[in-house]
């Protein structure tokens, strides 16, 4: 049932993920941010078992950081990608990862992107991308709505088109999203979307009778 | 005595680890290198030998970042330093990925007198030919801090120290010259210190300043001649005032 979703648009890319945490037929929280800011120009949305995101998501950061302090720059977001896809399949035939990744990074030279990255090491470079159930409804509205060059409000409605169909059509949906971005300025959060929770709108869904 | 420092660290007689001891001499001959601490900077120098002209000198750096709050400088074989610095960036990263916090400067210093001193009592291999200064923030009490390590894998800490070429003489300029400074005034120190044993100007000395907010930064060599410049003031009025109080005699 979770959701990870990426659109690139002009010189930004966009990373969404739903932020529930479920176990079985339990909702241990719906703040459980799931998209890592791997270093300060990249994003890493990752959905799948819960332990292995974390485990394998932070791994990847700390081993991003390291890279760092060797060489004083900083990995490209190909390069970063190609080493996660790399962990993945060593580990595919020993003790497989089960993390479906969106990787979204921002570089000087080559601009915006954003890749792809399933559990069994599939690396693709896309322009959109969703991953899990959501995913089914996410494709097609993206297919339909997304053109190159966007700006982020058109993106961002993009994604919120996204969210709104998931929360409607998905059995058992997430509720609250966050939204992440990067651009030159680095990757930061852009907005959360939430119907449940502490930060819910608090008048909810009840109507009033006049 | 020439048995016993033969190719592997064995005491002698007399309770010398002769393997050790020569390292210390590696470092003795190795670049000089100071730290000193203030309230809220923390500033290593090194001495840069000059670069030979085809030599592109930005590939050689002689202080280095272990993580976001740590840096280190060291005196001795810089290779062997290579190999320490590696092992101590992949610690850092490794601490933070298994309990989720930043290490202390306490912590890493530990962790690379450990690793020295394993090389002290370890078969057919040699002792690493360096001496380090580290320095850092405690991430938890925001406190600055200086360590110092040597080939035998001893650590302490320091409120200013020296390491490498002559680094008696800026002990000792240490000693009678420190206060506790903060800001431009530790920088200022620190130079002085390396101006002692070193050949004065910007092309000679490298230094870094490591802040809580701003992490290291290294000063450009143009900064380093402004520091120089009003050192050498200093200097020069403190000699004048010298000269103007014989009458007192």
């Amino acid at each position: 049932m979770e959701c990870v979703l990426g659109v690139v648009g002009r010189d930004f890319a966009v990373v969404a993920a739903d932020t529930s945490a479920v176990q079985s037929i339990l909702v241990h929280k719906t703040d459980e941010d799931k998209v890592m800011v791997l270093d300060s120009h990249k994003l890493m949305g990752a959905s799948g078992e819960p332990g292995d995101r974390v485990q394998f998501t932070e791994f990847i950061q700390k081993n991003l950081h390291l890279y760092q302090f060797r060489n004083t720059i900083p990995l490209s977001t190909a390069a970063a990608a190609n080493f996660t896809r790399g962990e993945l399949a060593t580990a595919l035939r020993k003790n497989p990862y089960m993390v479906n990744i969106i990787l979204g990074g921002y570089d000087k030279d080559v601009g915006a992107s954003l890749y792809y990255i399933d559990y069994i090491a599939t690396l693709h470079k896309i322009d959109k991308g969703a991953f899990g159930y959501g995913s089914y409804f996410c494709l097609s509205l993206m297919d339909k709505l997304y053109h190159p060059d966007m700006t982020v409000e058109e993106a961002v409605d993009l994604v919120d088109k996204c969210i709104k169909e998931i929360r409607l059509r998905l059995v058992v949906a997430p509720q609250n999203f966050v939204i992440k971005i990067v651009d030159k300025d680095g990757a930061r959060e852009y907005a959360r979307r939430e119907l449940v929770g502490h930060n819910a709108p608090v008048e909810a869904a009840t109507t009033v009778a006049a | 005595m020439a048995r016993y420092d033969r190719a592997i660290t064995v005491f002698s007689p007399d309770g010398h680890l002769f393997q050790v001891e020569y390292a210390l001499e590696a470092v003795r001959k190795g670049n000089a290198a100071v730290g000193v601490r203030g309230t809220d900077t923390v500033v290593l120098g090194v001495e840069k030998k000059s670069t030979p002209k085809l030599q592109d000198s930005r590939s050689v750096r002689k202080i280095a970042c272990l993580d976001t709050h740590i840096a280190l400088a060291c005196a001795g074989l810089k290779a062997d330093a290579r190999v320490l610095i590696n092992r101590a960036r992949v610690e850092c990263q490794s601490h933070r990925l298994t309990v989720e916090d930043p290490v202390t400067v306490e912590y890493i210093t530990r962790y690379i007198a450990g690793l020295q001193q394993k090389y002290t009592q370890s078969g057919g291999v040699r002792p690493f030919g360096l001496s380090t200064l580290i320095v850092g923030f405690d991430p938890y009490t925001d406190k600055p801090a200086l360590y110092q390590t040597d080939p035998s894998g001893t650590f302490s800490a320091w409120k200013a120290n020296a390491t490498g070429r002559n680094s008696n003489s800026m002990r000792e300029f240490l000693e009678k010259n420190y206060k506790e400074t903060s800001g431009k005034e530790t920088i200022k120190l620190a130079i002085r210190a390396l101006l002692e044993v070193v050949e004065s100007g910007g092309k000679n000395i490298e230094v870094a300043v490591m802040t809580k907010n701003d992490g290291l930064r290294e000063l450009e060599e143009a900064e380093i001649d402004e520091y120089v410049a009003e050192i050498d003031a200093e200097k020069a009025a403190a000699e004048a005032a010298k000269k103007g109080a014989p009458k007192d005699t």
